[in-house]
């Protein structure tokens, strides 16, 4: 925050520069853009469209998530869960501790002829569990993986920027980007077909 | 409004368009990606209309009739109801089947035509997400309210309490409420997840400092950012693919209650996937009764069109037949299996004391949908209404007579007796709809009713590169096109 600005020559604003972004009008042109960022080699840049666009990730470079590993792994936890939660508490004889100073007994009575151990009346159970946190673990390992919730953006002080969920496409470079030149990256944004650029001030 | 509807009988022609070298639009009207999101979010950010409020008035006051019989209940006990021995279940537990039923067209829609890459969906799956979520809350109160002490109710969960206890795992109605809790926490969570980008487009537009504020919160910060698309949709995929299974296993599970049972009439090991149908059946019944009005009093008829009806009239009348062959197969089972009281059970479910409530569900479920054959009556509201309404009637007969008449006449004549519900059973089933409308028509009013994100991403524009004919093509020039 208490970074000193550069001294910009046209528009002196205050705060700190946080990046660039230029405007598209369409999804043709925005794909070539983002190719020829890709292509120079930039590192810390992202395209901001309404909706997802069929084919961006290859312009972009976007490596693939790890998030399927996550779900996997909570999958196998939930499975897991399951398995015990239905075999321990209804096949043993000995006391299931689950928080200290709280036993609680198996339920160990005979009915409807059931087994103890009966493994497929457990399906059901397991099931929905490894469904269950499969299904946690995919929305907010996603939301954590993006880091939301973030409510504070300075993107969002950008009156053109409000067209992003509506009906326009953005290309946003970061300052911090080791390609970043003020001038040099607003004529390259503008070569590559953007209609508007503008400055993002924290 | 940036638009002007030009919804003329040509774009309806094109839209329904069956040649499969035109790509018919899903977006009708000549609306582009703003029109879009105007239609929607103006919903969200004006006065609703007199329809809305009609409805609304009409609907939250039997929400509170509702709320003054569960009161009653609560303070007087059970016996309100007509439930008895044998028919200890009765209209809780047929209102709850009916209930999770109608809540399984909104993931089948989501999930299951995402994962088979069917673009109808966008216009109508948040509508039928909605619908999913607030079925599956009215089905939540009848076992809730009908264990007698819903205050003890949280005893079905496996926490630590002061009796040193598990639940029993081995009773179906323990699986039901893993599987209906399942579904109903998977439904809303894949419901709110596709939400996130749209409320950012409405917390973009929305005028005054409360929708701002409260859009702000729930869009938790959503930029558009590519990178979180990348994300987003990998996520919304795993979501449907784990749904998928999960829509087929909850009503299977609902129907172990009584597979699982020695009954005659419910000892049946179709039950699972005929239920299963049935739900479908009927949950695409309500997507309709709900989706033909709205669109027209709303404005919503470029988004949701004659296209989206007449795809659902398609799969009614596919999960119907498998419903009336499912008919067709216990009738046959019990005659085949050679079990007297198994064959006395259907015999008695056609002939017996509620005749009338299976010839109801016969007429409702086999004979009136029919009609959607014939693409005229696909084409006439009218019909649809009609189809849908009966699908919706047959439905919760088709689980009035399964539930009451087998218990009515068991293996004992001398455990014999009728079910005669009371005022009290029909005032609450009455009551679950003010419920189930009310939520829905403030859906309506302040979330985003239709998927733009997603409705958008199926448009032509949307591609980079448009092929002859407006079909789209990926950068190597192949067609992207599906035929739906």
């Amino acid at each position: 925050m208490s970074e000193v600005t550069e001294k910009s020559d046209h528009q002196p604003k205050p705060g700190r520069i946080v990046g660039i972004i230029g405007e598209f009008d369409n999804v043709e042109v925005l794909m070539t853009a983002a190719k020829k960022m890709r292509d120079k080699g930039f590192k810390r840049w992202d395209v901001y469209s309404p909706f997802p666009i069929h084919g961006i990730d290859d312009a972009m470079g976007i490596k693939p998530t790890i998030l399927p590993w996550i779900v996997l792994g909570a999958g196998v936890t939930g499975f897991f869960v399951g398995l015990l939660l239905t075999v321990v508490t209804m096949s043993t004889d000995t006391y299931t501790p689950m928080m200290p100073g709280t036993e609680i007994v198996g339920y160990k009575f005979m009915i409807s002829g059931k087994p103890f151990n009966s493994l497929p009346a457990w399906i059901p159970v397991i099931f929905e569990m490894t469904i269950l946190l499969s299904a946690f673990a995919a929305v907010f390992g996603m939301f954590l993986l993006n880091r939301l919730p973030m409510l504070y953006n300075p993107l969002f002080k950008i009156d053109r920027f409000v067209r992003a969920t509506d009906d326009r496409f953005f290309i946003g470079v970061d300052s911090k980007d080791s390609l970043y030149k003020r001038a040099e990256t607003e004529k390259l944004l503008k070569d590559i077909g953007a209609s508007a650029i503008e400055e993002v001030v924290d | 409004m940036s638009t002007i509807s030009n919804n003329t009988h040509d774009s309806y022609e094109k839209n329904l368009s069956q040649d499969p070298r035109e790509r018919a639009p899903l977006v009708t009207g000549g609306k582009d990606f703003s029109a879009v999101t105007s239609t929607v979010a103006d919903l969200a950010r004006g006065w609703p209309n007199i329809w809305w409020w009609a409805a609304f008035l009409f609907s939250s006051s039997l929400l509170a009739m509702l709320g003054g019989l569960l009161g009653y209940l609560f303070t007087t006990g059970t016996g309100i109801w007509g439930n008895n021995q044998p028919v200890a279940w009765g209209f809780p537990i047929v209102n709850f089947v009916f209930w999770v039923g109608i809540g399984h067209a909104g993931t089948l829609i989501s999930a299951i035509l995402f994962l088979f890459r069917q673009n109808w969906r966008t216009g109508i799956n948040r509508f039928a997400e909605a619908m999913t979520i607030f079925a599956v809350m009215c089905a939540a109160i009848f076992p809730g309210v009908h264990v007698g002490r819903p205050w003890l109710a949280y005893w079905l969960f496996p926490i630590p309490n002061q009796m040193d206890m598990w639940p029993q795992f081995r009773s179906p109605l323990l699986w039901d409420v893993f599987a209906v809790g399942t579904y109903a926490t998977v439904s809303t969570l894949f419901w709110l997840t596709g939400m996130v980008p749209d409320f950012a487009t409405l917390r973009d537009r929305a005028k005054n400092v409360i929708a701002k504020f409260a859009y702000s919160v729930v869009s938790i910060g959503w930029t558009g950012s590519s990178r979180h698309w990348h994300r987003f949709e990998k996520a919304y995929l795993i979501l449907a693919a784990l749904a998928t299974p999960l829509v087929l296993s909850v009503h299977s599970v609902v129907s172990f209650d009584f597979a699982v049972a020695q009954l005659p009439g419910w000892h049946t090991t179709i039950f699972p996937p005929y239920f299963v149908a049935g739900a479908i059946y009927g949950g695409f019944a309500m997507v309709i009764t709900l989706a033909v009005p709205c669109r027209k009093l709303f404005g919503l008829e470029d988004i949701i069109t004659w296209r989206h009806i007449e795809n659902m009239s398609k799969v009614m009348l596919g999960t119907g037949m498998i419903v009336a062959y499912a008919y067709g197969v216990e009738f046959f089972i019990a005659w085949y299996g050679q079990v007297p009281e198994e064959q006395f059970a259907f015999l008695n479910r056609m002939r017996g004391p509620y005749w009338w409530a299976f010839a109801l569900m016969i007429f409702c479920n086999c004979i009136g949908p029919q009609i959607l054959w014939f693409r005229k009556a696909r084409m006439n509201v009218w019909c649809v209404m009609f189809a849908a309404m009966c699908v919706n009637v047959g439905m919760w007969f088709e689980r009035f007579v399964i539930i009451v008449t087998s218990l009515v006449r068991d293996f004992l004549p001398s455990s014999w007796d009728l079910f005669k519900p009371t005022w009290v059973d029909i005032t609450m089933f009455i009551g679950s709809f003010g419920l189930f409308f009310t939520m829905f028509l403030l859906f309506l009013k302040f979330l985003p009713t239709c998927a733009m994100a997603e409705i958008k991403s199926v448009m032509p524009e949307a591609h980079a590169h448009s092929g002859p004919g407006g079909e789209a093509m990926d950068s190597e020039g192949r067609s992207d096109y599906q035929p739906d």
